[in-house]
């Protein structure tokens, strides 16, 4: 066990230290939510006067939750490239020859997309508060939304993981991130899901992700709704992925890097 | 004039041939603006109950988005191929041809203007299909795929001089968040006047990028509006002749430096 947290702090420590000697891979991802919490709450705010819009902290909260919960996933997807990075230059390969106990790697990359994450949560939170955001949730709701949001950083993550684990090349960015904008923008983005009409509606009501979004949203305004019910998704995705990435890195293994 | 002409018509074949054969350089552009028109414009549909909203229709409102972000791949194709030919020499070997710098930039952006038609087509298309109705006939169906096209010539024109001021494809595609940026800053999810936010409203005012796409918005649900038309022109005309100048003068600097 020891063995392997110290394989999984060594290769989080490797990690951040690179993210944060080359801003080129920490400065986009860092804007890319903030961008879109910019325009959605600056351009779309007229929104929650549309009859039936009912969500009573204004439209700032109701986007935020988005972005934050966008920025999660994206937080591990960009952890994602990097993993495919490592296979591309070979450093993934003297790692899985030096590492006693190989599943610290995927454990390695997690925290380091949590850290990468943080940081851009940190961010994202004091522009939403200088912004002016309501919030009507107390500290616990709160700690359960970035709890949620956490566990989808994560699952980002270990989808992203085992994407790359499998093609081994950062050619496979596309494949690691469109799936998992489009899950995101098939859920109530920028309405509630009642207001959403056609397909949109069924699908998003199909979409795992709508589950955390309006848990996300009840948790911000202090109405808590269906909260154990996003938990129970977001940990059923947890343990999907993670079963994903750990048969990715078996893949990764097989080939020999 | 002949003889400018000719290397243009050279260049711009290389171009076209080399973005055609690199299906991960054309397929997103043609894939991606569709798929978030889809998502988008059926997510949004409540905005049209907003009172003062111009259209029944949101697929119809928000359709120049497809458009713009299109324009956009165009100007990281253009500045990625340039930035490349930088990387590999092929620029500075050029510039012992008698070729002109001018003819060269015209010609670079080839590829992107040739795929900007392919995609101005496709999502026109994929409008009509789903039953938007451009008001302004066959006449306005025609001139936004003009417009489309030109607004492509543009900011591929962009994409050159950000790749000859970088000299590296990695330096273009980190200006793509920004001018996304810029698109997201506009008038593209609600009209300017529906826009709550006062310094949004105001930012939405002063970007090019909304009059850019309210030219073509017109044509889709006003039928010829000139104001939105003259102003839309007027910018994409401007965003091509202030790029193209840019990138003149790039070239030439990086000419001398070489």
């Amino acid at each position: 066990m020891s063995s392997r947290l110290e394989v999984a702090l060594a290769l989080a420590y490797r990690q951040t230290t690179v993210l944060l000697k080359n801003p080129s891979f920490f400065v986009p991802p860092m804007l890319f939510p903030l961008m879109n919490f910019v325009a959605f709450a600056g351009g779309l705010s007229r929104l929650h006067q549309v009859p039936g819009f009912g969500f009573p902290d204004g439209y700032t909260a109701f986007v935020f939750v988005f972005v934050l919960l966008q920025s999660a996933a994206f937080g591990g997807v960009f952890t994602g490239f990097a993993i495919a990075r490592d296979f591309e230059r070979g450093f993934a390969r003297r790692l899985l020859v030096s590492a006693p106990h190989r599943s610290g790697i995927i454990i390695g990359y997690g925290l380091a997309a949590f850290v990468r994450w943080s940081m851009i949560a940190a961010v994202l939170t004091v522009v939403a508060l200088v912004g002016h955001m309501q919030i009507g949730g107390d500290g616990i709701d709160l700690f359960g939304l970035y709890g949620l949001a956490v566990i989808f950083n994560q699952v980002g993550l270990l989808w992203a993981c085992g994407v790359a684990m499998r093609l081994r090349s950062v050619q496979a960015a596309p494949l690691m991130q469109t799936p998992v904008f489009l899950a995101l923008f098939l859920a109530p983005v920028y309405v509630p899901r009642a207001l959403l009409q056609g397909w949109i509606h069924s699908v998003a009501a199909l979409n795992p992700l709508t589950y955390l979004l309006e848990a996300g949203r009840g948790l911000i305004s202090g109405r808590p709704d269906e909260v154990v019910l996003a938990f129970g998704v977001a940990l059923l995705l947890l343990a999907a992925f993670a079963v994903w990435a750990r048969t990715g890195l078996s893949r990764a293994e097989r080939a020999g890097a | 004039m002949i003889e400018m002409t000719h290397h243009v018509a050279l260049i711009s074949r290389r171009s076209l041939i080399r973005t055609a054969r690199q299906p991960g350089t054309w397929i997103p552009p043609l894939t991606f603006p569709l798929i978030l028109m889809a998502v988008n414009s059926n997510g949004l549909r409540a905005a049209t109950h907003l009172p003062g909203f111009p259209t029944h229709s949101f697929l119809a409102f928000f359709m120049p988005f497809a458009f713009m972000q299109g324009a956009l791949f165009a100007s990281g194709i253009a500045g990625t191929d340039l930035a490349r030919d930088i990387d590999t020499g092929f620029l500075n070997r050029l510039a012992l041809t008698p070729v002109r710098g001018g003819a060269l930039l015209m010609g670079q952006i080839g590829g992107a203007v040739g795929l900007g038609a392919v995609q101005a087509v496709l999502y026109l298309g994929a409008a009509l299909a789903a039953g938007v109705h451009i008001d302004a006939g066959p006449g306005g169906a025609a001139l936004i795929l003009l417009f489309a096209i030109g607004t492509a010539a543009g900011f591929g024109s962009l994409g050159l001089w950000l790749a000859l001021r970088t000299g590296s494809g990695e330096g273009v595609q980190s200006m793509f968040p920004l001018l996304f940026f810029l698109l997201l800053i506009s008038s593209m999810n609600l009209p300017r006047n529906l826009i709550e936010v006062t310094w949004f409203r105001d930012l939405a005012t002063i970007n090019p990028v909304s009059y850019l796409i309210e030219a073509l918005r017109s044509l889709v649900i006003e039928g010829w509006n000139a104001e939105a038309l003259l102003l839309g022109f007027g910018c994409m005309l401007a965003l091509m002749a202030v790029s193209m100048v840019l990138a003149a003068r790039q070239l030439r600097l990086r000419m001398t430096r070489t």
